[in-house]
């Protein structure tokens, strides 16, 4: 989807990667630059999709000095890092640098592990998410996710869509409508259309997982978390969920995790890059974020010595 | 070493380890070098331990079905199955319809189920999805020690304590010493644990992907484990229940002391009755000489035992292929 013109430089243009249907009310424009002469040099062209980004993303989520415990173990130190409204973020690095951690953590789901602890602050639209007065159900209700295996329920391909907005207690005027929408939405409508009652363990695993996006964006969250989302699946499939991802940005914000970088190259608006770092005393592994900018800088020129050397295959 | 092999020589368990990598070891060759006595003696006896099963099965129904048929030739099958008094004992008004003892195995299995069902799917649900790690360590054995508890030690509990002091006294309920519904709360009590143990254990095996999927979605917990957990895991609650309901209906000590020894037709709760176990409990003392008419009664109702469990198996394997979300 490259709805903005390309070659064109107007400053303003990539506020129109905003004004999408997404269901929420307009927030302030905090990343909107100080003056005029700051906003012609934050606007620049992504070089994968051709859109304009602002220097400064539109917050939807921050982190500010997160710092994620498993029991006494420190999995993640120190991130902070904002995700921009129907951007889509990338979060790269070597396994176990805890970019899936601080994803799980975004919407909550690391609360059903026991002894997972989360310090500083993470916000979402301003708000702490882990805040005491805070539904972590309502957490999750805005943002989704969608996991590493497709996990459909045992249930029909209808009943995975219906699910979300029947338990979640939607108002929903026509669920066949529903269905329709979020398997189109998930580019699985055409290929499922005729076979909506049959069990969703009969599609393929590409499908399975479109079927997982369907049934995420079913309940219309504004953030969509996938934990690398195509890690299970081949190449062809792995296009058509990349492509799938273009699509939804318009409507959505997407954080994604990956293993491959060609992926976070391909699709990411924007990119961070984890590491981790051996604890000196006990040998713990801790990971850290090491560099945060657009995907076009990080994969041609990279601030931190790290990036490059993982992006270029020296270590990772 | 392929020419040992070829001589049908002893395997090279006894060869020093030197003599394979020695000259007669050849390492083109791909013939097996022993010939595997051991794992053909072990395939051997698995069979048998698989096999003795299936022959014990067919031992209890041919020994069940000889003595049966000698009955049903002094006794038509209709009046067996629609008859309304069981009297094989009365001389001279000898009477062989078994419905009064159908209708007192009926009322405790239902009693028992209803007891049951609840109360461990409660517990199971608690311990696979709600309780901590921790706590479910300890509170899954001692659970289950309770189906380890002899039942006579239950019908002891029926009959001194839940009779007279539970139903009795606490909830006024006019029961005498015996009856089908103190049989029936104690029967239930006693399958507590298969229910629970077993649909934890189903329940357990339910993969976490699918209740993070739904959790993820914004449902919450109670919507995930009834809508999730549960469907996929139905066919393993359901044969915890079948096995719980074979249990209550083959169930012999409970009933013969709790519900009493009256065979006559059960129309509520509070009345004594004797179901079919209880009845070849008190019958089968060594008094009946093989070969009598009331010798073999003990086997009709034995036979007829074993095709109503047999039944209930079948039709919840039914119910359950069709209901279940296999996942």
């Amino acid at each position: 989807m490259t709805t903005a013109p390309s070659g064109s430089t107007t400053p303003t243009d990539w506020t129109d990667m905003t004004s999408t249907d997404a269901p929420t009310t307009e927030r302030p424009a905090a990343a909107a630059p100080q003056d005029a002469s700051a906003r012609e040099i934050d606007v620049r062209v992504d070089r994968a999709s051709g859109r304009y980004l602002p220097e400064v993303p539109t917050p939807v989520i921050e982190c500010t000095d997160v710092d994620i415990f498993y029991g006494q173990f420190r999995a993640v130190h120190g991130v902070s890092l904002v995700y921009g409204k129907n951007e889509i973020t990338a979060m790269i690095g070597p396994s176990g640098c805890g970019k899936s951690t601080v994803l799980r953590s975004l919407n909550r789901m690391n609360d059903l592990i026991t002894g997972a602890r989360v310090t500083g602050k993470i916000t979402y639209h301003g708000q702490d998410i882990y805040g005491s007065d805070v539904d972590p159900i309502e957490v999750r209700r805005r943002i989704g996710m969608v996991f590493q295996k497709p996990n459909p329920f045992p249930k029909s391909i209808y009943d995975n869509i219906a699910y979300g907005p029947r338990v979640t207690g939607m108002k929903v005027s026509s669920m066949d409508d529903l269905v329709e929408e979020s398997l189109r939405g998930a580019a699985l409508w055409d290929e499922v259309k005729d076979k909506l009652k049959q069990s969703a363990y009969g599609l393929s695993g590409g499908q399975q997982q479109r079927l997982c996006i369907a049934r995420t964006i079913a309940v219309r969250p504004e953030v969509i978390l996938m934990d690398e989302p195509c890690s299970s699946l081949d190449p062809i499939a792995t296009a058509r969920i990349e492509d799938l991802m273009e699509d939804l940005r318009k409507d959505f914000t997407i954080i994604i995790v990956t293993h491959n970088m060609q992926q976070a190259a391909r699709v990411a608006d924007r990119t961070a890059f984890f590491t981790a770092k051996a604890a000196e005393g006990t040998g713990d592994r801790t990971g850290q974020l090491v560099e945060y900018d657009l995907t076009s800088k990080i994969f041609s020129n990279p601030a931190d010595r790290r990036t490059e050397d993982y992006i270029s295959g020296r270590f990772g | 070493m392929s020419s040992i092999t070829a001589a049908g020589g002893p395997p090279a368990a006894g060869a020093p380890q030197g003599g394979r990598r020695g000259q007669s070891f050849d390492p083109s060759s791909l013939a097996r070098h022993s010939p595997r006595y051991g794992e053909r003696a072990v395939m051997v006896v698995l069979q048998g331990a698989a096999m003795l099963s299936v022959l014990v099965t067919i031992g209890i129904v041919v020994s069940l079905l000889l003595p049966a048929l000698s009955f049903f030739r002094e006794v038509s099958v209709g009046e067996f199955l629609f008859g309304t008094r069981w009297t094989p004992r009365f001389p001279g008004q000898e009477s062989y319809g078994v419905v009064p003892l159908i209708t007192g195995t009926a009322w405790t299995t239902a009693i028992a189920l209803l007891i049951a069902v609840p109360f461990g799917l409660g517990a199971a649900i608690y311990l696979a999805e709600y309780a901590a790690p921790r706590v479910r360590k300890v509170l899954k054995p001692v659970l289950e020690v309770l189906a380890g508890v002899p039942s006579v030690v239950y019908g002891f509990f029926a009959l001194t304590f839940v009779a007279p002091f539970v139903l009795e006294d606490l909830l006024g309920i006019e029961v005498g010493t015996f009856s089908v519904l103190s049989a029936g709360l104690v029967l239930g009590i006693m399958i507590i644990p298969t229910v629970a143990s077993l649909s934890e254990d189903a329940m357990s095996a339910v993969p976490s992907s699918l209740r993070q999927g739904s959790l993820a979605l914004g449902a919450n917990k109670m919507r995930t484990t009834l809508r999730v957990v549960f469907p996929a895991a139905v066919s393993g609650i359901a044969a915890s229940i079948v096995l719980a309901l074979s249990r209550a209906v083959g169930e012999t000590m409970i009933v013969a002391l709790a519900a009493g020894t009256q065979a006559r037709v059960v129309t509520g709760a509070t009345q004594p009755g004797q179901t079919m176990t209880g009845f070849i409990a008190q019958t089968a003392t060594g008094e009946s000489t093989p070969g009598t008419l009331s010798y073999n009664t003990l086997f009709a109702v034995g036979l007829l035992l074993f095709v109503l469990t047999f039944v209930i198996n079948m039709i919840s394997i039914r119910l359950v292929r069709r209901f279940r979300e296999a996942y």
